[in-house]
């Protein structure tokens, strides 16, 4: 069986967004996305232009999940961090259990700053994060919910 | 996972084209890119090798429509197809909701295609998933070539639960969209069923 669907509520989305605001300002980041290991975007804040943020997302998931099969052929369980340095951008993630925190900066920041208050976040975002996952398999087990609704019309209509 | 976001109001699915070496996995999802109007897909990344082998992924996400207002994406990859990839291969899996099976008809490539559909197999139990209770689809590639092998040999061969098959030239996109289309449609009803 596919694992049950993680489902974001209203709610839980806005409470996620103003946590990723305020790590934004707290590292003097240009951008913060919170991203599930899979490598799809629950949400994100900051100036991210004309970046292509479903790109980014899967690659950075990729990324963890190729660092993180490095570490225990080493013997390590996981790299809880990772770390990428360029030369005026970076890029530093945290995962926090099936979800990435990751927080783009300039040299308007330091990574010794974004470690620290991104691991004190991340904390937090576990807090809702795993609400979030009590609650979707509640819904998933409401026989009335939306899904159950959904007709084999509804789904045939997508590829007429 | 399917991930529902209520707040953008979108489902999200991840389906994975699995397959030997060569076997067209990438050219699936490059007919797919080819085919589709810009507001409905993303970027296709390829994370490839020097010589156009695919050396970790292969992705593009792909918007269908709505259902009840929500928009359903699904975002496509491929794996790796040769043997010694086997550990990317694994990292793709994770999270899936739908695999597509393609297959190469060619004889001389019956071997690969059985190896490729057992590594299919474990890897899916290393993830947790059994491959017959996952949304998924077999599709019979390169029916164009002239040394293929009859449909009914390669199903015997490579059915494992009475699967949809579906024969395909991905290079001119015969059957692409079928294959994606029956995949799609087994993972929107498993998330109903869910």
């Amino acid at each position: 069986m596919p694992e049950t669907p993680f489902i974001l509520q209203e709610h839980q989305f806005h409470r996620l967004r103003n946590v990723l605001e305020r790590l934004k300002v707290e590292c003097a980041a240009r951008a913060v996305f919170l991203i599930d290991q899979d490598g799809q975007t629950i949400a994100f804040h900051g100036d991210i232009g004309d970046m292509d943020t479903t790109s980014f997302a899967s690659l950075a998931a990729g990324n963890v999940a190729a660092t993180s099969s490095m570490a225990k052929l080493i013997g390590e369980d996981a790299f809880p961090g990772v770390v990428h340095e360029g030369e005026r951008e970076s890029i530093f993630i945290c995962v926090i259990g099936r979800c990435l925190l990751v927080v783009v900066f300039d040299e308007r920041s330091t990574l010794g700053l974004v470690k620290i208050r991104t691991k004190r976040t991340s904390h937090e975002v576990a807090a809702i994060l795993d609400q979030v996952a009590v609650e979707s398999v509640a819904i998933n087990a409401d026989k009335n919910s939306f899904f159950a609704e959904i007709s084999d019309d509804d789904i045939d209509s997508l590829f007429s | 996972m399917t991930f529902i976001n209520y707040a953008s109001r979108e489902i999200n699915c991840k389906i994975v084209y699995y397959g030997p070496g060569l076997c067209g996995k990438t050219t699936n999802l490059q007919y797919i890119y080819d085919s589709t109007a810009a507001p409905a897909k993303g970027k296709l990344i390829s994370l490839a090798t020097e010589t156009d082998r695919t050396l970790f992924f292969d992705f593009m996400p792909l918007e269908l429509g709505t259902v009840r207002g929500f928009k359903t994406r699904f975002h496509l990859y491929t794996v790796p197809g040769q043997v010694y990839y086997d550990a990317s291969r694994k990292l793709i899996l994770k999270g899936v909701d739908g695999v597509v099976f393609v297959a190469d008809s060619q004889e001389e490539r019956m071997d690969a295609n059985i190896e490729s559909l057992y590594n299919l197999e474990e890897n899916l139990e290393t993830q947790g998933y059994k491959l017959s209770e996952l949304p998924y689809v077999l599709q019979l590639n390169k029916r164009d070539l002239p040394n293929v092998a009859p449909t009914d040999e390669l199903s015997q061969e490579l059915l494992r639960k009475g699967e949809p098959v579906f024969e395909a030239v991905a290079t001119t996109g015969t059957g692409v969209f079928d294959t994606l289309k029956a995949v799609a449609k087994q993972v929107l009803t498993e998330l109903r069923k869910s």
